[in-house]
């Protein structure tokens, strides 16, 4: 019979709605409760110096909202007032140098968007499929517009001369948190496209992000985006801190380790259809997304594979890819009950194709936890749900 | 030497900098820059900005005299970074046999005694040789390559929860603790700025500098293949719900009904303060005990319990960590959760907690309970353990 949705007067049709304001500043309507971050309580020890992972599977577009963007803390999530909030450069510098909040925001502006990824997103799949959802294998990862002012321009203020020779220098930056998380930054790096920023997708960064003022460092690992940042200080060397020694570094088979590993390789996954966003409705068209990035800059292609990756074909990309962020793309097709063995991969303007999982293991074993960037496989069923899987 | 590292001279060849970078920003700094203000005298940062000291370049790379001179106090207070060739290295000294009590105190609520680790808190010791297993055992004795980033790490970071309290004697104890844990070296050896680089980490040769420039890039910058690109149909060798740890999913297979019903839980537990201020009318009979309390002490208190909240845990699903949840804690038995290991003197206490006797023991943990395992140095003020108690008072049993 006739809808009754369309036939009958519906409450929304004639009473009325909420009048502005109601919510000063918003959130999603209640109908999209199930689209928020969540953590995996096995992995760590406590909630406070932990990981949670950003809803990509139910996300489309590339720009991640704050409120769903993934949180990495060591200490947690501090609250520092822009009133509080102090940045000293000193080192290797002119003259040491001390801002305030309202100093940053009197230096010529920039605007950019960018990935972030956590080194460790897709650590847990070295073994083998673990999580099932794209958003607990791929949701380290968020991609923001951000406004600051370059790193450059702040070392320039302070002055470089007494640095001497650039090419083996290093700028050290710290958080405010009491994880005083540091990292040691190559300074061709520094100088070339770190931004400090305190803006993020047109409002001010969040609270977990790093409110007021965060390193952006682009395409390199979300460890080195130091949050609360307040310390910048030029030396002459790495200071082979806590987190680019015992952590961040990748053993391999042989019991070495690879430390440095800074940039993020090029990197896909298929959002949707995949375990947390199954197929509902039935056959006929239907719509394959992901997401595609690079730490060596542009998305220039992304393939999709339904058959484990025996055959592939090239998939459309919502927009040119940009630098060092988030691509979207879109694979338009049909399903009629069959199973899928769906895959995704990316190429960069380096010419990088995303490997296997196989040939990561082949280089590097299975224990070095970061930097996984392998091709992932979605198992469609004939019902339309899916699962994490590995095929041969 | 060692400890200066050069960049890496691949960094091109990872394809993530300019290759300009440099050469513009020396080709922009100006040729004959104004004298900058010393900052070592403090003139100028009695002065306020230092603008006046830097000419009007113009164009990029300019000075903007935006900001003031770091005061060397300043500059004392934050950089305190310890780099691999003792750089930085406050005065001072420890050894392991006074570590050891520091340890407890301080570290061992989730490093355990011996620095084997409790719960998920990471281990500290052993693993000697495991790099190369199946499940290597990463500690600072196995692993990491420099003693500085040991000190480096508990003197700016550690304890959890309570940061940069320790003194330099302190820090060099527990650090030498945690040498002598992994039996690098004996209890009596006094580590100090002088010692310091005497003492050989296990593993210092254990790191290359990133090679997949060499090892990965060279084989996978290639043309993909499209066709038949397997010798055969590829199978599934593995399903992630045969592990089944991926976590159940709130909210997602449940109806709207439940999701508009959540607030209302979520205000009786944490927003007890906006509830009684805009819905008195609508609170549940349950809920009128809770709204006695003073909404802007729980606030206050939930401050407070940041504190805390490192080893415990309340309100809805709260578990046991390091230390025991707190739900209805004011008015239980003393030592009295199940499953959770009290220290001797906490499980034969006996009585229940009043708020007397949590008040007494928040001010002085380790004076007012011998022997308690509770690694918190205590709140120094009343007012916040009134705040506290009521926060806590603010979750049902």
């Amino acid at each position: 019979g006739p809808d009754p949705l369309i036939t009958e007067v519906q409450g929304w049709a004639s009473g009325l709605g909420d009048g502005v304001d109601a919510t000063p500043y918003g959130l999603p309507i209640e109908y999209e409760a199930d689209v928020v971050r969540r953590n995996v309580e096995w992995l760590t020890a406590d909630t406070i110096s932990s990981i949670n992972f950003t809803p990509i599977h139910a996300l489309d577009g590339t720009i991640t909202p704050q409120g769903c963007a993934f949180e990495r803390h060591h200490s947690g999530a501090i609250e520092l007032r822009k009133e509080d909030y102090r940045l000293m450069i000193n080192g290797l510098v002119d003259t040491p140098l001390v801002f305030s909040y309202a100093d940053l925001e009197r230096f010529p502006r920039e605007q950019h968007v960018y990935f972030c990824e956590c080194a460790a997103n897709t650590g847990m799949e070295w073994a083998g499929s673990q999580l099932n959802g794209a958003q607990f294998t791929h949701g380290m990862i968020h991609n923001m517009e951000y406004t600051g002012v370059s790193l450059r321009t702040l070392l320039t203020e302070a002055g470089l001369d007494a640095a001497g020779d650039l090419k083996d220098k290093w700028v050290y930056v710290e958080g405010a948190d009491a994880s005083s998380n540091g990292r040691s930054i190559p300074m061709e790096k520094a100088l070339d496209d770190c931004l400090v920023a305190f803006k993020a997708n047109g409002e001010a960064l969040r609270m977990e992000h790093g409110y007021p003022v965060r390193l952006v460092v682009p395409g390199w690992e979300g460890n080195m985006w130091v949050k609360w940042l307040r310390r910048i200080e030029v030396m002459d060397g790495p200071v082979e801190s806590r987190e680019e020694t015992s952590k961040y570094t990748d053993t391999l088979e042989d019991g070495t380790s690879r430390k440095w590993t800074w940039v993020m390789d090029a990197k896909s996954v298929v959002t949707s259809p995949s375990p947390q966003s199954p197929i509902k409705h039935g056959h006929g068209p239907v719509v394959i997304t992901g997401l595609a990035w690079s730490g060596h800059g542009k998305i220039t292609r992304v393939d999709v594979s339904k058959d484990g990756g025996m055959t592939w074909e090239t998939a459309r990309l919502a927009k040119d890819g940009e630098n060092k962020a988030l691509t979207r793309f879109y694979l338009d097709t049909e399903w009629n009950g069959e199973d899928w063995l769906l895959q995704s991969r990316a190429m960069d303007e380096t010419g990088y194709v995303q490997p296997t999982k196989e040939q990561l293991r082949e280089v590097r074993g299975l224990n070095s936890i970061y930097h996984n960037n392998c091709i992932q496989t979605w198992h469609v069923k004939p019902n339309g749900e899916a699962e994490n899987v590995e095929v041969s | 030497d060692r400890n200066i590292a050069k960049v890496p001279a691949d960094l091109q060849k990872l394809g993530a900098l300019s290759p300009n970078a440099l050469a513009a920003l020396e080709a922009e700094k100006a040729p004959a820059k104004a004298e900058v203000a010393d900052a070592t005298t403090g003139d100028a940062a009695r002065g306020g900005l230092v603008a006046a000291a830097y000419a009007d370049e113009g164009g990029a790379g300019k000075n903007f005299g935006l900001g003031r001179v770091a005061m060397p106090e300043e500059i004392a207070a934050w950089d305190v970074d310890v780099r691999p060739d003792g750089t930085g290295l406050p005065d001072g000294s420890g050894n392991a046999f006074d570590g050891e009590e520091i340890f407890e105190e301080n570290c061992a609520s989730c490093h355990g005694s011996f620095a084997e680790g409790v719960d998920n808190w990471p281990k500290l010791a052993g693993g000697d040789g495991s790099l190369a297993d199946e499940d290597p055992l990463k500690t600072v004795g196995s692993y990491w390559p420099y003693l500085s980033t040991v000190f480096d790490y508990v003197n700016r970071s550690m304890p959890f929860g309570n940061a940069q309290s320790l003194s330099a004697d302190e820090v060099y104890a527990i650090t030498a603790y945690i040498l002598y844990s992994n039996d690098i070296i004996d209890d009596e050896f006094e580590l100090s700025k002088e010692t310091f680089l005497d003492v050989e980490m296990p593993n210092a040769g254990g790191f290359i500098v990133d090679d997949r420039a060499e090892t990965e890039y060279t084989i996978w910058r290639t043309e993909p293949c499209m066709e038949n690109c397997k010798d055969a149909q590829p199978e599934i060798t593995m399903r992630a719900t045969v592990l089944d740890v991926t976590p159940e999913e709130e909210g997602m297979e449940e109806d709207h009904a439940a999701a508009e019903a959540a607030p209302a839980q979520e205000a009786a537990a944490v927003e007890v303060a906006a509830a009684a201020e805009e819905a008195p009318a609508e609170e549940a009979p349950a809920e009128v005990a809770v709204a006695a309390l003073d909404p802007a002490m729980v606030k206050a208190g939930e401050k407070v319990f940041k504190k805390c909240k490192a080893c415990h845990q309340v309100g809805e699903g709260a578990k046991n960590r390091s230390g025991p949840h707190l739900n209805g804690v004011v008015g239980r038995a003393i030592g009295s959760i199940d499953g959770f290991k009290y220290s001797g003197t906490m499980a034969d206490m006996g009585g229940e907690w009043t708020e007397e006797k949590l008040a007494e023991f928040l001010a002085d943990p380790r004076g007012s309970v011998k022997g308690t395992r509770m690694a918190f140095a205590g709140l120094k003020k009343s007012d916040d353990i009134a705040a506290v108690t009521a926060y806590l008072k603010s979750f049902d049993p």
